[in-house]
């Protein structure tokens, strides 16, 4: 292969790698909002909280990865329900606006907490699939890249069979589409509600599990709700298949402008491509269209 | 008790409702102009601090609380107000011109951000001003020659008919000459057509438009209006600062200006100001915290934003209508003292109300 086209594939796959975390963290964010229809800011924080917690375990207590992935998975699974069952659902009825400064205000305490519980230094841990690689085609692919791709997708499979084939996934599409008729049908929609903020505590936990290794474990993770959110615009809001496929084409943008743009390009692409999308069309890719209620 | 029996037309709309109001006011502003005379430079300079954010939330106001559109990113009109101000300031423009250019340049690239605001509304139009203040930060970043890039630029220290404007107090007075011009212009404002055709857009844009309200027009009206405000408190910044670089203007300070007009109330000046000055209190407000917690939490470096966390997450569950909405019960309290009914603010019951399809 020419030295063009193989760089091309590298970043191909690079952006394939990241593209897929940004679609775990958009898959979990459109779960709540189709659900509840509050946009969560407080995702990434939970995802820190993740990555901190599963580095306390590994590096500090030395217990084994796969030990920690399920721990850490059910622990951010209970604490979004509480987050919800708490506090969230006490907004329920108010404008839109009081959901994004409610999450933004459980942000801002989540990242206090872990500050103050892990301290601010930056961290890292190791997987069972750090440092080794395959080569295919004259492409490196890191193993946990390939880890990475192989849970996002799984996932992503599980929560469609989930939400086509189960009662209980049905039960949260009748919900998230009519709360009240979903409720006088015996669905009990606050249950539901806070049972989809555990699923996508659970998201967030893999998805930070996974992402920290390859960063490192620091507060700053949190920024990358930012690109879920350019990633759900772009797949179309509130559609699941969307954001996966709106995670793995922002991370291919991104990885692209990072080489064929100028510098300081790879940064902003993201969030050009959000502003560009909402301007342009603001149903996204897999979006569907909404007349305007009066 | 007060009771507003109004006699004649124009004192529904008067500037203030209650002729008590001007004394309360005016005793406000003389305690404002003795403090210097007073006070310490360093707590001048503070206070000096605490005016500027006064004038960036009332920019912000005007477009969340009055025209009901959401900004996550009005920091980006901030740096533009400052770098702009800097920029002219260092050309050699007096500071008398800059000031008001600054704020132009401002409200220029508000009526670019407001042209989106036409098509998205809600949490979109939150995330397209997010997503451009992280752009105007990383340009800024970028942009050496106007800017100095992530090295930074200096801001110059200009002086009014010769009186420096270095020295502390001199910058209180023009601050506080500035907040208090912003806040009678909006005052004013607000109270004419064009401020309930704002107030129309934000309760219903279906019927102001069929009342006749230009709601596109207005949205960017409002938008260019805000940004030009915000950046004049830009300008003003920038010499509270001395020296600009891009991490001054994060998404940390628009998530703050946010906090100030949700805390202080929407839809209220005075809610504007009372946010802002508890915003800039809540560090001093942490410190003393600090003194009263065991040593192994007040070391902690994440108290501050836990606080800040805290505190808007109680008012956004208890007190939605912010510190302008507790003012306005302590006032009735006091007021009607024994005959005080709580139900007089009671919300009614709140049902799940679907925004999907606005």
């Amino acid at each position: 292969m020419s030295p063009a086209l193989e760089l091309f594939a590298q970043l191909t796959v690079n952006g394939i790698a990241v593209g897929a975390i940004y679609a775990l963290v958009a898959m979990g964010v459109v779960l709540i909002h189709k659900a509840t229809e509050v946009l969560n800011f407080a995702h990434g924080d939970l995802l820190v909280l993740s990555a901190f917690s599963a580095w306390a375990l590994i590096a500090g207590a030395g217990m084994p990865f796969w030990l920690v992935l399920p721990l850490v998975a059910a622990g951010l699974g209970v604490l979004a329900y509480g987050m919800d069952a708490l506090i969230v659902r006490r907004i329920a009825g108010q404008p839109q606006f009081a959901g994004v400064m409610l999450t933004i205000a459980l942000a801002f305490m989540l990242r206090g907490l872990v500050q103050m519980i892990f301290g601010t230094d930056s961290q890292s841990y190791d997987t069972p699939w750090t440092g080794g690689s395959v080569q295919l085609f004259g492409v490196t692919i890191a193993d946990l890249s390939l880890v990475i791709m192989a849970v996002v997708f799984l996932i992503a499979a599980l929560l469609w069979v989930f939400f086509r084939k189960t009662r209980l996934g049905i039960a949260m599409q009748a919900a998230s589409q009519n709360q009240l008729a979903a409720h006088l049908n015996g669905v009990r929609v606050k249950r539901l509600n806070s049972l989809v903020w555990a699923l996508a505590g659970v998201t967030a936990a893999i998805a930070g599990i996974f992402l920290a290794p390859l960063t490192l474990v620091d507060t700053a993770l949190w920024l990358i709700t930012l690109k879920a959110l350019a990633a759900i615009v772009l797949g179309g809001f509130g559609s699941l298949p969307g954001a996966v496929l709106g995670g793995i084409l922002i991370g291919l943008i991104e990885q692209y402008a990072g080489v064929y743009l100028p510098d300081g390009f790879k940064d902003i692409a993201a969030y050009l491509v959000l502003i560009v999308v909402l301007i342009l069309k603001p149903n996204g890719l897999m979006g569907d269209a909404h007349g305007r209620r009066v | 008790m007060r009771f507003d029996y109004h006699t004649r037309y124009r004192q529904g709309f008067a500037l203030l409702k209650h002729p008590a109001d001007w004394v309360n006011y005016g005793v406000l502003l003389a305690a404002l102009l003795v403090v210097p005379l007073v006070a310490s430079n360093y707590f001048v300079g503070e206070l000096s601090y605490v005016l500027i954010l006064c004038v960036a939330s009332l920019g912000l106001m005007t477009l969340s609380g009055f025209t009901g559109q959401i900004s996550l990113g009005h920091a980006s009109f901030v740096a533009i107000g400052a770098y702009g101000h800097a920029w002219l300031l260092a050309h050699g423009v007096p500071f008398i011109l800059a000031l008001p250019l600054a704020a132009l340049i401002s409200a220029g690239a508000g009526l670019v951000v407001g042209i989106p605001a036409i098509r998205v509304s809600g949490l979109y139009l939150a995330m397209v001003t997010l997503a451009f203040s992280i752009v105007v930060e990383q340009v800024i970043g970028m942009w050496r020659g106007v800017t100095g890039g992530f090295m930074g630029m200096l801001v110059e220290t200009p002086s009014i008919a010769g009186i420096s404007l270095g020295s502390p107090k001199v910058f209180y007075y023009l601050c506080l000459l500035v907040v208090v011009l912003v806040l009678l212009a909006l005052a004013n404002l607000l109270r004419s057509g064009i401020g309930r055709a704002f107030t129309g857009v934000r309760d219903s844009e279906a019927a102001a438009y069929a009342l006749g309200i230009e709601v596109k027009r207005m949205k960017v009206g409002a938008f260019g209006l805000s940004a030009g405000i915000t950046g004049l408190a830009g300008a003003l910044m920038a010499h509270h600062i001395g020296y600009l670089t891009p991490d001054a203007f994060t998404l940390l300070l628009s998530l703050d200006l946010v906090l100030m007009v949700v805390i202080g109330g929407m839809g209220s000046l005075r809610g504007a100001i009372l946010g802002a000055v508890l915003i800039s209190m809540l560090p001093n407000g942490v410190a003393l915290l600090k003194d009263v917690l065991p040593q192994s939490m007040a070391r902690q470096s994440g108290l501050e934003i836990f606080v800040a966390g805290a505190v808007l997450a109680f008012f956004v569950l208890f007190e939605p209508t912010g510190l302008n909405g507790r003012w306005m019960k302590i006032r009735a309290l006091l007021e009607n003292f024994p005959l005080y009914r709580r139900d007089t603010f009671r919300r009614q019951k709140a049902y799940m109300k679907s925004e999907r399809n606005r």
